[in-house]
């Protein structure tokens, strides 16, 4: 089985497969086996989909529909940096949809996106709790503040590093 | 039985306990209004059009709500109506409400309900998105727009069938009821059975509409335009033009179809005993010499299809015979093509049948003869019944004089039965039985395969020997019986399976029965009832003593199971992901 680019798939098909035997007899089982797929992914491709649809001798079209009715679960890669662009309230009103669209110019892709080197993630996400350093991004853990447009290129290239 | 006493609308009712309000208020002949409910398949209280007043803090859905000893059930107060309408116009806020041009109008329970519940114009606008129809398959047409998202398919699907094809995706108005990744049906493990169209309540699922090509084709002065009605079709016609489930209309049938213009009336039916002779000869070759077993029948189209992706390791176990309808195409385009003198390439054979599946099954690349296809157009029993209308011909003044043309068109009373589930089977051991004992013996009905149980087992003696058979309709039926088969639990020597529940009767491209009449009537058994009606109204009953079968191999074929019948009867299959 090949689901994605990594060079390990082997060992991830055997985690997926460990993950299945452990939890298939649960009640209410196929929700923690898409987290934990996904966590051994970090996505649904579509072959894991069917692997786990066959496993359990259930519809892919039920997994499917779990897969987009939530959104926990991402159907695309995800990037090694995952950027979360603040637009609650006070974000918004200091200026977070400037910064966005600057990440977008920036990264050549709109939210919701990867850029095609699979480095970066770029996200608009609801408050995350930081209003008073408004605006506020995230870069997986890193967290910076009260941003200005013309910072983000700056915070970009320190990654691409 | 516990019975309990409720009161709806001030009648008094008693009803064994579990029954619910819904139920209930039918046996006090109130019709309370449904959408997502379908009896048996959907029962899920999502759509809340069943509202009623049980004197609980809030309405409650009469389709899931069980009644209790004492209820008092309003099903007509002011805040009842008010609360079904607004339902009403919120599932209309985001539907494409293009009822002129759609193919279920006046049969469209969303639409007969705007009516009954005075919906003039919706009050409330959705988020209404334009989605493209998927039409690529040769046998189903999914329209997401008029979806109502009742659920109603995908539990058929589902549940019933065991095949889930579609599911429910996304969210909120992105909702859709669609097969996985996006794709098309025809990308996906759908075996085309159209389950779904006749479970849904408006034109969101459809066949694909063949009928210009018929039309096409009639106009055609150079062409011959011959046509073949399956048994199912017989039994169920007539409910198009408001006529009880399953009335027989052979006759009437077949004076509409030559009044469209159709150059030669044969019969499915002829090819169904045509099928017997070489099927029966396949099974006895089988046992004799040590064959793969059991022989699965392989006259429906669905089933063969869900073998192929799901089972691909039994293909081997499927009959090679062609289905009925694709052996009536061969022998008219050759045996009956050389009887009338007549160029094959000329002759448009169109298949009538109860069945989406058979659009598909006429597409097979391998379904082709010399370069022609054997069966070139298949339509279902709506479009005919469409075509009728269109003609402007008034279907219930016909005669009832059936004018089926000569030699591929006569039929025993083996025939019809083909139509309803167990009757192959039935068909099968009455001509096996003949040949086993070497004399024409008096047992004719064999009532063991009969009725519409999921899974029907019996043991036979024929010609001395005990033969265990067995009889599954439904896919989903099919699937159990093949996991008791596989673990050794069971051990047949002939299995028939028809992909739809009840068999063709109840094929998807039958006339639609809405979820209100599902209620009181099966179609399943008020079709059967009329086939197995046309059977004991035959005087001959065995396929192997129709003279037309005799003749056909006689002068052509040479006998059962001969080089010539391999070629032009038989077939190969094909595994699928």
């Amino acid at each position: 089985m090949c689901c994605c680019n990594c060079n390990n798939n082997m060992d991830k098909h055997t985690a997926l497969q460990q993950v299945i035997d452990e939890l298939r007899n649960e009640p209410g089982c196929l929700m923690p086996i898409m987290q934990r797929a996904q966590d051994i992914y970090g996505y649904l491709p579509e072959e894991v989909m069917n692997h786990i649809a066959k496993e359990l001798d259930i519809p892919v079209s039920d997994i499917y529909g779990v897969a987009t009715f939530y959104a926990q679960f991402n159907l695309e890669p995800k990037g090694k940096y995952i950027i979360s662009v603040c637009l609650g309230t006070a974000c918004y009103v200091k200026g977070a949809q400037l910064v966005l669209d600057e990440l977008e110019k920036v990264l050549g892709v709109p939210a919701g996106k990867t850029t095609p080197d699979g480095v970066f993630t770029l996200n608009a996400t609801r408050c995350l709790g930081a209003c008073g350093l408004a605006p506020v991004i995230m870069v997986n853990d890193d967290v910076y503040g009260r941003l200005t447009p013309d910072q983000v290129a700056g915070i970009i290239a320190k990654y691409r590093e | 039985m516990d019975m309990l006493n409720v009161t709806i609308d001030g009648v008094k009712v008693s009803v064994p306990a579990g029954t619910t309000v819904l139920e209930a208020a039918r046996q006090a002949n109130i019709h309370i209004p449904t959408l997502c409910f379908l009896k048996d398949i959907n029962e899920i209280g999502a759509c809340r059009m069943c509202v009623v007043d049980v004197g609980g803090r809030s309405l409650a859905a009469a389709c899931v709500m069980p009644v209790s000893e004492g209820m008092v059930v309003k099903t007509n107060t002011p805040a009842v109506r008010k609360a079904r309408k607004a339902v009403l116009e919120l599932i209309l806020s985001n539907h494409e409400r293009k009822c002129l041009s759609c193919v279920r109008s006046q049969n469209c329970e969303l639409q007969r309900l705007a009516k009954e519940l005075g919906v003039e114009e919706s009050r409330f606008c959705g988020d209404n998105i334009e989605y493209p129809l998927d039409e690529i398959s040769p046998s189903l047409v999914r329209d997401p727009n008029k979806c109502i998202l009742c659920r109603r398919c995908l539990a058929v699907c589902r549940n019933v069938q065991q095949i889930g094809a579609i599911g429910a995706v996304e969210r909120g108005f992105k909702t859709q009821i669609a097969p996985a990744f996006n794709r098309s049906i025809m990308e996906t493990n759908c075996v085309f059975c159209g389950q779904c169209i006749n479970a849904c309540p408006v034109g969101a699922l459809r066949e694909k509409d063949d009928t210009q090509k018929v039309w096409d084709a009639i106009a055609d002065p150079e062409k011959i335009v011959v046509v073949q009605p399956a048994p199912a079709v017989r039994v169920a016609l007539g409910e198009e033009f408001g006529m009880p489930i399953g009335t027989r209309v052979t006759g009437k049938m077949t004076q509409a179809l030559k009044r469209l213009g159709f150059d030669k009336i044969f019969d499915t039916d002829f090819a169904a005993d045509l099928t017997i002779m070489e099927e029966a000869t396949e099974l006895l070759d089988r046992v004799t010499n040590g064959g793969v077993l059991p022989m699965f029948t392989s006259c429906s189209p669905g089933w063969i299809k869900y073998v192929e992706h799901n089972f691909p390791e039994l293909i081997p176990n499927l009959s090679s015979c062609k289905s009925p309808m694709q052996m009536e195409g061969a022998i008219i385009k050759s045996y009956w093509a050389e009887k009338a003198g007549v160029d094959p390439s000329k002759i448009v054979v169109v298949a009538v049948m109860p069945c989406t599946s058979k659009k598909f099954e006429t597409s097979r690349p391998e379904m082709a003869l010399n370069g022609l296809r054997t069966v070139d157009i298949s339509i279902t029993t709506r479009e005919l019944a469409r075509m009728i209308k269109s003609a402007g011909i008034q279907f219930t003044q016909l005669p009832d004089e059936e004018c089926f043309d000569e030699l591929v068109a006569a039929s025993s009373g083996a025939a019809p039965i083909f139509g309803a589930t167990g009757g192959v089977m039935e068909a099968a051991l009455r001509t096996a039985a003949d040949v086993l004992e070497g004399r024409s013996i008096e047992q004719i009905e064999y009532t063991a395969v009969r009725g519409i149980e999921g899974i029907k087992e019996a043991t036979v003696t024929l010609g001395g020997k005990e033969l265990k058979v067995a009889v599954a309709n439904s896919t989903g039926a099919a699937k159990q019986l093949i996991k008791k088969i596989k673990s050794g639990e069971a051990n047949y020597v002939f299995v028939e399976v028809m992909a739809c529940p009840g068999g063709c009767v109840n094929g998807g491209g039958q006339p639609i029965v809405d979820a209100s009449t599902r209620m009181d009537v099966d179609p399943r058994v008020a079709r059967a009832a009329g086939l197995y009606a046309e059977d004991a109204a035959k005087t001959i009953r065995k396929s192997h003593e129709n003279p037309e079968i005799t003749a056909v191999y006689a002068d052509f074929l040479g006998k059962p199971g001969s080089h010539k019948a391999h070629e032009l009867l038989h077939t190969t299959y094909t595994a699928r992901k």
